[in-house]
């Protein structure tokens, strides 16, 4: 069965979506990344759909729930790497994500999470937390 | 006479092709005085490979069949000719007089030839009216396919032309729209903006309307859709070249811009995007 790996870099959590989505896998990662998030305390979620040709409204609700889910357990959801015709296809469908910040490309999307909130890893107890 | 019709047509053709060429010849000269789009000469060799052409079609199998495999060769020529015709600015009717000329030496041939016999005469007559008739209206079809070519050719041409993607900086393409944002011209524009930041890696483009005279519901619409798409990307969008009446519609309107950035010319557009990309830069660099 496909899984979708978490990988964890520093604070930062990646997820890269390389299979197609379908309702079972996508409750399951929401799952393993909520878990994920409150485990290691990270402060951001990269979710990198560069290598998804098609999308549906399941698979852009599920973007914005995971987004959701995360800002939640306080970490901000980075997608990135959504390709042009990805994107004219959520915009015809009328999902324009709102709330979750895009950005082109991974390295990207870890510079844009690293100075929106640079004052967090510098706290003690979010060093704290982390090291539970 | 005991022929059949088509039987003496061809032969008609046939033994008189010369005699026909040159009364024919006069006919389109004296159609065509008033200018000198085509030359004699080029007429006339075109007429003489027409006729040739046609007499041989006409000697085997169904005479009127323009359609079929006998007169192939006979539709390629005329093919070439109305081509040819409608790219010299001939006007439908000057190119279909090609065909129709060729009426009046081939009449006058039938009825010195069948002078006595009027059942014989009338039905040839009828016959080379309706072969004319299928070569001219042929004609006539390959001008306006023709001409329908190059139209289709020229908008395509249009649609690549209007939608140049530049570069102006690092990270930073401009759009420069020109002309009237319909829903087929707003796609290939969103296609290629958002191709273009693919492959540049831009963070930021300028889309500039100075150049597009109106703005309706639908347009600002198209453009809202385009800023939706790029954002979902990862790039923002700033709209520039804002005319006061632009401005004036849109809020008359009651156009919602939402949060896209809006500035008044290019210059301003590109001076906030140097800040913007400026000041991201410089944060990066401080945090090592």
């Amino acid at each position: 069965m496909d899984r979708i790996p978490i990988l964890k870099l520093r604070d930062l959590l990646l997820v890269t979506i390389q299979v197609d989505m379908h309702d079972r896998l996508a409750l399951q990662l929401q799952d393993e990344l909520t878990t994920r998030i409150s485990e290691t305390g990270a402060r951001g979620v990269l979710i990198d759909i560069s290598s998804l040709d098609i999308v549906d409204s399941f698979i852009g609700r599920m973007i914005s729930n995971i987004a959701a889910m995360a800002r939640v357990l306080d970490a901000e959801t980075v997608v990135v790497g959504m390709r042009p015709a990805v994107a004219i296809t959520l915009v015809e469908l009328g999902l324009t994500l709102p709330g979750v910040r895009t950005a082109l490309n991974v390295d990207k999307g870890m510079a844009l999470l690293e100075h929106t909130s640079p004052a967090r890893v510098d706290q003690p107890e979010a060093d704290a937390r982390s090291q539970d | 006479m005991s022929a059949a019709p088509d039987a003496i047509l061809s032969r008609l053709l046939k033994t008189h092709e010369s005699d026909i060429l040159d009364e024919w010849m006069r006919e389109q000269m004296d159609a065509l005085s008033f200018g000198s789009k085509i030359k004699e000469s080029e007429l006339r060799s075109q007429a003489a490979e027409f006729l040739s052409l046609l007499q041989s079609a006409a000697q085997t199998g169904n005479i009127t069949d323009v359609q079929g495999p006998s007169y192939g060769r006979v539709r390629d020529m005329l093919g070439d000719v109305s081509r040819s015709r409608s790219f010299q600015g001939f006007s439908p009717s000057e190119t279909a007089r090609f065909v129709f000329s060729l009426k009046r030496p081939l009449f006058a041939r039938i009825q010195t030839e069948l002078a006595n016999d009027g059942k014989s005469l009338a039905a040839v007559t009828w016959l080379a009216t309706e072969l004319l008739d299928k070569l001219g209206l042929y004609t006539t079809e390959i001008y306006q396919k023709s001409r329908d070519e190059v139209i289709a050719r020229q908008q395509e041409e249009l649609l690549e032309l209007s939608t140049p993607v530049v570069k102006l900086w690092d990270g930073i393409l401009a759009l420069p729209m020109i002309g009237t944002l319909d829903s087929a011209r707003t796609q290939v524009v969103m296609e290629s903006l958002l191709q273009r930041i693919v492959e540049t890696g831009a963070e930021i483009a300028i889309i500039d309307i100075t150049g597009v005279p109106t703005v309706d519901t639908l347009t600002a619409q198209h453009l809202l859709k385009t800023v939706t798409a790029a954002r979902l990307m990862g790039a923002e969008c700033i709209i520039s070249g804002i005319r006061p009446q632009i401005a004036q519609t849109i809020v008359h309107l009651g156009v919602d811009l939402g949060n896209v950035i809006t500035k008044a010319t290019l210059a301003d557009a590109f001076r906030r995007a140097l800040e913007m990309t400026g000041q991201r830069e410089k944060l990066y660099k401080a945090r090592g």
